[in-house]
């Protein structure tokens, strides 16, 4: 993954390029097709010019903000509650076997 | 040994004693459980779904937090960690990080370790809840195949990780220390260590400049130390060749018992951390920790030392039965019943432990009760069997679960005090050791061998002060 280049040089340098688009879509198991690549390189840079003006506004003395609701401490009691029936989990699952998901060999 | 050895362990611990997982009301107790049959939309990971935070198990991570002398944070909060793999229906973790605003429930804490005769400090560098993931099965063997098989019983069961730094030297204080972290989380009451996979640890490993090797899978405490030992075998072997050690993950691979690397590419390292926004903050206020500081049982340290002022018991004693919360237990009950603390001391700890061992039993598993301890201790006391056949019973009582009592009368053990037919027997001795009777008039050692010998004639049941007597008399009479 590039890293982002921080100073004034920063909007006129492509931040995303061929390889960094490549690699986020191997991580999201998604299958980008070699030409719609270029096209992706272009989209991923416009969203990100997008946060380079968020980056323009002043914020020195504001606290982050990590979460839109002003909520903190919502907690459950430890009480347990019926789970669902196994053939109802396993009724979106496109193979099951004998009560189990049934998945890709892994490794 | 002259290569440094350098080891650091993130161990996983399930909060055993939660009734529900950490963000749904699914009952935890999956063991034995047909497969996908304690699982919700949540935990599933179906759309619409929305986790809530088990408040119990913030409270009890908070605790192991404080009882490691960890520093809390004032606010954290839940991030998600992005794979993909079947283990997650959600294909990420919801688990805690320590930048991007993010901090661990405890961290820069510490663990006194005893090793080798003096006090060691285990650094502690973070604590943290997260999700456990589900079970994978394999049909046939890992290698062979062809696909997996999932069970999302598991996925969601409230986990406390705990990060040490790499302070450790050898296996052995590995070990050591997942023993006294078992310990302090049975004394606190939130984990039963006895429990099939309760306990996993992740070990790093590297030896004086080389790279650093991760090895995972490790299943138990008493894994830790041969996965390790392995591993720094195989790493030397390379260094004593000049070959270099690759920086890696290794699979711990305990029926074959070595490991195995897993090549796994690094891009699997970027798990993309960020806030899970279906979660709101934790803010931990001063008021919430006082509480639970003021709820923290008596500790491992705190009970060992204890152990010394009321019961009297040598440092090394109370440090051994202190180290396992079912041992201690054990120890007070019989104390309680019976008194004389040494004399129990030292039962548990030369022969019950022995006994153990041998069985590969923990104490907990084994059918020995502290009331048929206190009995065999009475019966000893009594005159009733010798040291000697207690020590002998104590497997039956281990193994069988019988009192002492039965046992002794079952195979006929009670000790002989019939002067009677003690004196025939000395006549019997005396006829077949001529030799002896003549080195004992002069020699002492000589005399203990007629005891000896009548020992073997009663199987060690004869009284011993009264054959002593016995014997002597008859010398004293030629």
């Amino acid at each position: 993954m590039r890293v982002l280049v921080l100073g004034e040089e920063r909007s006129r340098i492509k931040l995303i390029d061929e390889e960094t688009v490549r690699h986020v879509a191997w991580l999201a198991r998604l299958e980008v097709l070699d030409d719609e690549v270029e096209g992706f390189v272009e989209q991923f840079n416009r969203i990100l010019d997008y946060f380079r003006k968020l980056d323009e506004a002043e914020t020195e003395d504001v606290e982050p903000t990590f979460h839109v609701l002003n909520l903190v401490n919502v907690f459950r009691e430890d009480e347990p509650f019926p789970p669902i029936s196994p053939q109802e989990a396993l009724k979106n699952a496109p193979k099951s076997e004998r009560g189990f998901f049934k998945a890709p060999k892994m490794v | 040994m002259s290569e440094k050895v350098v080891i650091g362990l993130e161990v996983h611990c399930q909060l055993t004693s939660l009734k529900t997982k950490l963000f749904c009301s699914c009952p935890s107790n999956y063991r034995g459980r047909e497969p996908n049959t304690l699982v919700c939309p949540t935990c599933l990971g179906l759309p619409g779904s929305l986790p809530v935070l088990n408040q119990k198990a913030l409270e009890y991570g908070l605790m192991v937090a404080l009882a490691l002398n960890c520093k809390i944070p004032k606010r954290t909060m839940f991030f998600r960690k992005n794979y993909f793999y079947p283990d997650m229906a959600k294909n990420f973790q919801i688990s805690m990080f320590d930048r991007a605003g993010g901090a661990p429930l405890g961290y820069d804490g510490y663990v006194t370790l005893a090793v080798g005769g003096t006090q060691k400090l285990v650094r502690i560098r973070r604590v943290h809840l997260e999700e456990d993931p589900g079970r994978l099965v394999y049909p046939g063997t890992i290698d062979t195949a062809p696909y997996t098989l999932v069970d999302y019983n598991r996925h969601g069961v409230a986990l406390v990780e705990v990060v040490t730094e790499p302070d450790f030297e050898s296996p052995k204080e590995a070990r050591a220390f997942l023993q006294k972290l078992r310990s302090i989380l049975e004394h606190l009451g939130v984990f039963d260590g006895g429990l099939e996979g309760a306990m996993r640890c992740d070990a790093n490993i590297s030896i004086a400049g080389g790279a650093r090797v991760e090895v995972k899978n490790i299943g138990s405490f008493k894994d830790v130390e041969r996965a390790l030992t392995f591993e720094i075998m195989r790493q030397k072997q390379l260094l004593a060749k000049k070959v270099a050690v690759v920086r890696e993950t290794r699979h711990w691979d305990g029926e074959r018992r070595i490991t195995v690397s897993l090549r796994t590419k690094e891009e699997e390292y970027d798990y993309r951390y960020f806030p899970e926004p279906d979660l709101v903050p934790v803010e931990i206020t001063e008021e919430m920790l006082d509480q639970i500081k003021a709820r923290l049982p008596e500790l491992p340290d705190a009970r060992q030392k204890r152990f010394v002022s009321q019961y009297g018991l040598p440092g090394y004693d109370a440090m051994v039965l202190t180290s396992d919360k079912a041992l201690a237990d054990f120890f007070e009950k019989a104390v309680a019943a019976y008194g004389k603390p040494k004399v129990v001391s030292n039962w548990l700890m030369s022969d019950v432990l022995r006994c153990l061992n041998e069985y590969n039993l923990e104490i907990w598993e084994s059918k020995l009760t502290p009331e048929h301890l206190v009995e065999m201790l009475k019966l000893i006391d009594e005159g009733v069997i010798s040291g000697k056949i207690a020590k002998n019973i104590l497997w039956d009582m281990v193994s069988s679960g019988k009192s002492p009592k039965q046992i002794v009368e079952e195979r006929g053990l009670t000790r002989i005090a019939d002067e009677e037919y003690l004196r025939k027997l000395v006549d019997e001795v005396f006829k077949e050791n001529p030799k002896a009777v003549e080195d004992a008039l002069s020699d002492e050692k000589a005399i203990h061998f007629l005891v000896g010998q009548l020992m073997k004639k009663t199987r060690g049941r004869a009284d011993p002060q009264l054959a002593n007597k016995i014997i002597r008399e008859k010398l004293a009479s030629k």
